[in-house]
């Protein structure tokens, strides 16, 4: 695993590194990676993959409403909230 | 210490107050937890408040429940209403969420009165809590070292009579681990048969909720009160609760017992039990299991076979790859399921000039190493490019491990494996993150398949320190389980106590 | 179109499923609330808490599918990862390579028939208000709110083939897409208030050919008027730039009020979802029985109603405009239960445009043409009956005669209207003359002082008749 890598990956987490961690966590991630090269060997076309470890199919609940959280709750833990809304930065580079 | 069965039996027929016993167990952290640091948190005053509401049902006629009056610690990752639950990361430092976890309302309404938030490593991603951000758990056998994790805090818990009883959770052996490195015992049930709701994620497939105790009767008692179908839960299995308590009575007789070739040597007098055994095959013996740890579980299963079971080996090939899988499958997981740790609705906030700076400088500061790590893993394990490879192989591995697990229990109705490769290490002894995860390499294959297993401790190993034998069982087998572990409680020798015990009295024998 | 070339259009319309509750969590499906009010644990993607399905949007789902002639499949929901503030959990849950509704088609009315690719469900997003930038805008922003009462709200996602070949016909697509929505009660599919949203795929290839060019995403379409402007627009763009000796980029763009598309800034970094199975989520199969229930359960879908009313002689423009309000069910009743098929489709078309009126009962309309039929009530009476019997609709009130009753429009007894009548002749007798000599137009002198006499609650037709019977007497 490459530092560019490494980069990508942190810019796709959202996790701001500096170059010094990002050489320490190529080499961590590396050391993992490389131990998981022995599936590789592994030839694995006629197994199925499992997501769930139990076999539960088709599992709902009724269309029937249940009462909302308090908001005032919620919002005393935002880190920033303003006219019963959360606040947050400026969002760029999307559409609106 | 007393036991959660004697304590509510006690609370229920009147003779002890819920009162008493918590000032009882708060003393005890008051006088020990500056030194072991099991938890993040204390709610005296709240459990105080609740000790008196069952003290007052109890003297009003009305039975508190199967938990009357007993003290339990939770792990800081289950959710309880206005009480900080911090995952030990900065990044929840203080977040009170606005519900109770399922499990926690199960443990109040049994009578369980919540004495506090045990630490862990952050976000349950280790195996020594040394990745908790709010320092290190230590082990209550020994300060210079770790009570395993990630539960290492309710672990040390129970161990150090904190708490007769304790939730954890276990993702790759969270509950079991800790369990054997403290000398209790911790069950991590069949995947679905406990409640996640409130249980905040790490890997949603791998993660199960399960209890700490210094026996296998308390144990299963306090699985009995969180098990059963909860509609908040679409992953839980509405299946009936047994009856687990009356399952530690029944003798193993005519029980077959396998022990797993990959994960247990033939230790120094070879093969320690009969001939070859039905569905036997040699597997081989995966490195880095401590000859210590692989004698007691030879002896457990010789235990065993002296109390009427059938014991051989069995090999259940795929667990040689239950680590690699695992630690691809779970980082992936992780980093979706952490994604929401922007510093927007609730936690952590570092302010930046827009949405995604913030983002990026609110995960740099609210995250520590080991999950950044992790995230950066999984993220990796799912881009474009390299699914198939990584995630995608580690989920063909997982389909592997239940076929494996399936065959074996067409032979066997229990197996049997160390739970920890090693007894409690030391603070820093495993910091390269590769010998770190291999304390799992005996537990994950459970929580690959989904499968309940259970640590039980069985005698000492290096420096008299704990050893923990795993028995598992298939889907919702937990009755076997528990009857196999009873009898293994029964045969095993006396574990010293904690040294920590020796200040109310307790023999202080351990080292 | 420019000579030589031909447009292909396919289109991804969301619409929102008319559930209760949201996808995944309790919380009220609702607009216009305060924000933030009408939130769970799960719509804020709170730690520990967990989503569970709700059954009736995937029912709705299948509906839509089945009337759309897909196949209904096993499904398993996907978590679709990207970061943005208004998605509480920073990923989006949706059905990904397995959708439930699979492979069907759409006869657009004039005679093309559609494709379907998929028909999914997924998860809406909170909303985001963007503070201090001019116009709400996000350039210029200095921050912004979210509120997240829309997430979680049950979104079904529907992908047709490009089988396009013009605006008119995509509008028509649409148009007909809203019918079946409205007629199955899935989604009230406003597209001004963004119920329905319609993204359109647009590419141009050399007319006859059967090539795939790069194509163009085109966001921010929230009226037929805008879907077929462009399509126009980004037809004759692509058509352009070919004829330059260039190509287009495939891309998403903006369409905005100035008549043309933009394309929206480039992301730095490419789309990486990294989809994953939910694992919070068991598999969907809904088995043969499930989805026979939902089918037997269905209403009679657009195209048939059109067809029946056609049969009753229904012209087509006024057969859709029943269809399109949802009034078929009742118009078409209310002819099988006898009332005049004439008389009931003109209400239906000139004086039901109201709310409530598709809620009316079948026997209630009926019993109304009737009334007019057999001149107990004027055409103006039973415009009037029909106002308020919409009013009273959903309340299951609305019985015509007891309304008629009400605002005093009782039938009037042929003898006084035989005596209002013959009173009028003999006010009028230079006029008597020249309608016995056949001008029939000055009718209207007896007719206008018969309903000022009765302040207007005659039937003119039996005003007529009568004129009639006394002349050839």
């Amino acid at each position: 695993m490459s530092t560019d890598q490494v980069a990508h990956v942190a810019r796709l987490a959202r996790i701001e590194l500096t170059s010094d961690e990002i050489e320490h966590y190529t080499g961590h991630l590396g050391r993992v990676l490389e131990h998981a090269r022995q599936l590789e060997d592994l030839d694995l076309d006629d197994v199925p993959p499992l997501a769930h470890p139990y076999p539960l199919r088709n599992v709902f609940r009724d269309d029937v409403e249940s009462s909302p959280v308090d908001r005032d709750e919620v919002l005393s833990q935002a880190p920033a909230a303003s006219g019963g809304q959360f606040e947050v930065p400026p969002v760029l580079g999307a559409e609106a | 210490m007393t036991s959660a069965h004697v304590i509510a039996s006690e609370v229920r027929a009147g003779t002890r107050r819920a009162t008493d016993v918590l000032e009882d167990f708060l003393g005890r952290v008051a006088t020990h937890d500056g030194d072991v640091h099991a938890f993040n948190t204390v709610t005296a005053e709240q459990a105080r408040a609740a000790a008196a509401a069952i003290d007052a049902a109890a003297e009003g006629g009305r039975d508190p429940g199967p938990l009357a009056g007993v003290p339990v610690a939770f792990k800081d990752n289950l959710c309880t209403r206005g009480v900080a639950t911090t995952c030990s990361s900065r990044m929840l430092e203080g977040w009170q969420p606005p519900y109770d976890a399922t499990v926690v309302q199960a443990m109040t309404a049994a009578g369980a009165v919540m004495i506090g938030k045990t630490n862990l490593d952050e976000f349950a991603m280790g195996s020594s809590t040394e990745h908790s951000a709010f320092g290190p758990t230590r082990n209550p056998y020994d300060l210079a070292r770790v009570p395993g994790g990630s539960s290492g805090g309710s672990a040390a818990a129970v161990a150090a009579g904190f708490a007769p009883l304790a939730l954890g959770s276990d993702t790759g052996g969270s509950i079991r681990q800790p369990a054997s490195l403290c000398g209790i015992v911790g069950i991590k049930p069949t995947y679905g048969r406990v409640s996640r709701y409130g249980l905040v994620a790490f890997a949603s497939s791998f993660d199960q909720i399960g209890p700490f105790a210094t026996d296998v009767a308390d144990a299963a008692l306090a699985l009995d009160v969180i098990s059963g179908h909860d509609p908040a839960d679409s992953t839980s299995i509405p299946a009936a609760v047994p009856d687990f308590e009356a399952a530690l009575a029944r003798g193993v007789e005519g029980l077959r017992v396998g022990v797993v070739s990959e994960l247990t040597g033939s230790g120094r007098n070879g093969a320690a039990t009969g001939g070859p055994a039905p569905g036997d095959a040699a597997g081989e013996v995966l490195d880095g299991i401590d000859a210590d740890v692989t004698e007691r579980v030879l002896e457990a299963a010789d235990a065993l076979a002296d109390a009427g079971a059938t014991v051989g080996r069995v090999s259940v090939p795929a667990v040689t790859y239950g680590l690699t899988a695992y630690y691809l499958i779970a980082p992936a997981e992780a980093s979706s399921n952490l994604a929401r740790y922007d510093g927007t609705r609730y936690g952590l906030r570092v302010e930046g000039a827009d949405v995604e700076e913030m983002n990026r400088l609110t995960r740099r500061a609210g995250f520590g190493d080991e999950v950044k790590a992790r995230i950066m893993l999984g993220t990796f394990a799912l881009s474009a490019g390299y699914y198939d490879a990584y995630y995608g192989k580690a989920q063909r591995v997982r389909m592997l491990t239940r076929r494996d697990f399936d065959a074996a229990y067409a032979d066997f109705d229990v197996l049997l494996s160390p739970t920890s490769p090693c007894v409690a290490f030391r603070f820093g002894e495993r910091a390269d993150p590769m010998t770190m995860y291999r304390c799992d390499t005996c537990t994950i294959p459970s929580n690959l398949s989904g499968d309940p297993a259970m640590s039980v401790p069985f005698g000492t190993g290096a420096e008299g320190l704990p050893v923990g034998v795993q028995v598992m069982a298939p889907a919702l087998g937990e009755e076997t389980m528990l009857t196999v572990a009873a009898a293994l409680e029964r045969a095993a020798p006396p574990l010293p106590k904690p040294p920590l015990a020796a200040v109310t009295g307790s023999t202080g024998a351990g080292r | 179109m420019t000579a030589g070339w031909e447009t292909v259009v396919g289109l991804e319309v969301h619409v929102e499923l008319a559930t209760d509750t949201k996808l995944f969590s309790a919380a009220p499906s609702r607009f216009g609330d305060e924000p933030n009010t009408n939130v769970t644990p799960v719509c804020l993607g709170l730690p520990g808490s967990l989503p569970v399905l709700n059954r009736r949007a995937v029912e709705l789902a299948m509906a839509v599918g089945l009337a759309l002639n897909c196949e209904i499949r096993p499904s398993v929901f996907h978590r679709k990862n990207y970061f943005y503030p208004d998605m509480p959990k920073d990923y989006q849950v949706s059905q990904y390579d397995q959708p439930i509704c699979s492979d069907g088609w759409l006869d657009v009315p004039g005679g093309s028939r559609v494709g379907i690719e998929r028909a999914h469900l997924e998860e809406d997003a909170g909303k985001t208000t963007h503070l201090g930038g001019a116009d709400g805008r996000i350039h210029g922003a200095v921050g912004a709110l979210v509120d997240y009462n829309r997430a979680g709200t049950p979104l079904l996602e529907i992908v047709s083939r490009p089988d396009i070949g013009s605006a008119a016909e995509a509008s028509a697509y649409v148009e007909e897409l809203r019918a079946i929505l409205l007629t199955l009660g899935a989604s009230d599919a406003r597209l001004e208030e963004g119920s329905m949203r319609v993204d359109a795929n647009i590419s141009v290839r050399p007319a006859g050919s059967d090539e795939l060019r790069t194509r163009c995403e085109v966001k921010n379409l929230n009226s037929l008027r805008s879907l077929r402007n462009a399509i126009d627009y980004e037809a004759q763009r692509h058509i352009e730039l070919y004829a330059a000796g260039d190509a287009p980029v495939q891309e998403t763009r903006h369409w905005s009020e100035d008549g043309r598309t933009h394309s929206l800034r480039s992301k730095e970094e490419a789309d990486d979802y990294r989809y994953f199975p939910e694992p919070d989520l068991v598999p969907l199969a809904p088995d043969d029985e499930w989805v026979d229930e939902v089918r037997a359960a269905m209403p009679e879908l657009p195209a048939s109603q059109r067809a029946r009313l056609h049969e009753c002689g229904t012209e087509p423009e006024d057969a859709q405009i029943i269809v399109g309000r949802g009034l078929a069910p009742v118009v078409l009743g209310a002819v099988e239960a006898g009332a005049d098929a004439k008389r009931t489709v003109t209400h239906a078309v000139q004086n039901l445009a109201l709310d409530g009126a598709e809620l009316l009962g079948i026997d209630h309309l009926a019993s109304l043409v009737q009334m007019e039929t057999s001149g107990q009530l004027t055409a103006t009476q039973a415009k009037a009956v029909l106002g308020i019997m919409c009013e009273r609709a959903a309340a299951g009130t609305a019985d015509p005669a007891a309304i008629a009753a009400e605002l005093g429009f009782e039938a009037m007894a042929a003898d006084e209207l035989e005596a209002l009548v013959d009173q009028a002749i003999a006010d009028n007798p230079e006029a008597w003359e020249k309608f016995c000599a056949g001008e029939a137009k000055v009718a209207g002198v007896f007719v206008g002082a018969v309903m000022k006499a009765t302040r207007g609650q005659a039937d003119g037709q039996a005003v007529t008749q009568l004129l009639v019977q006394r002349r050839d007497a």
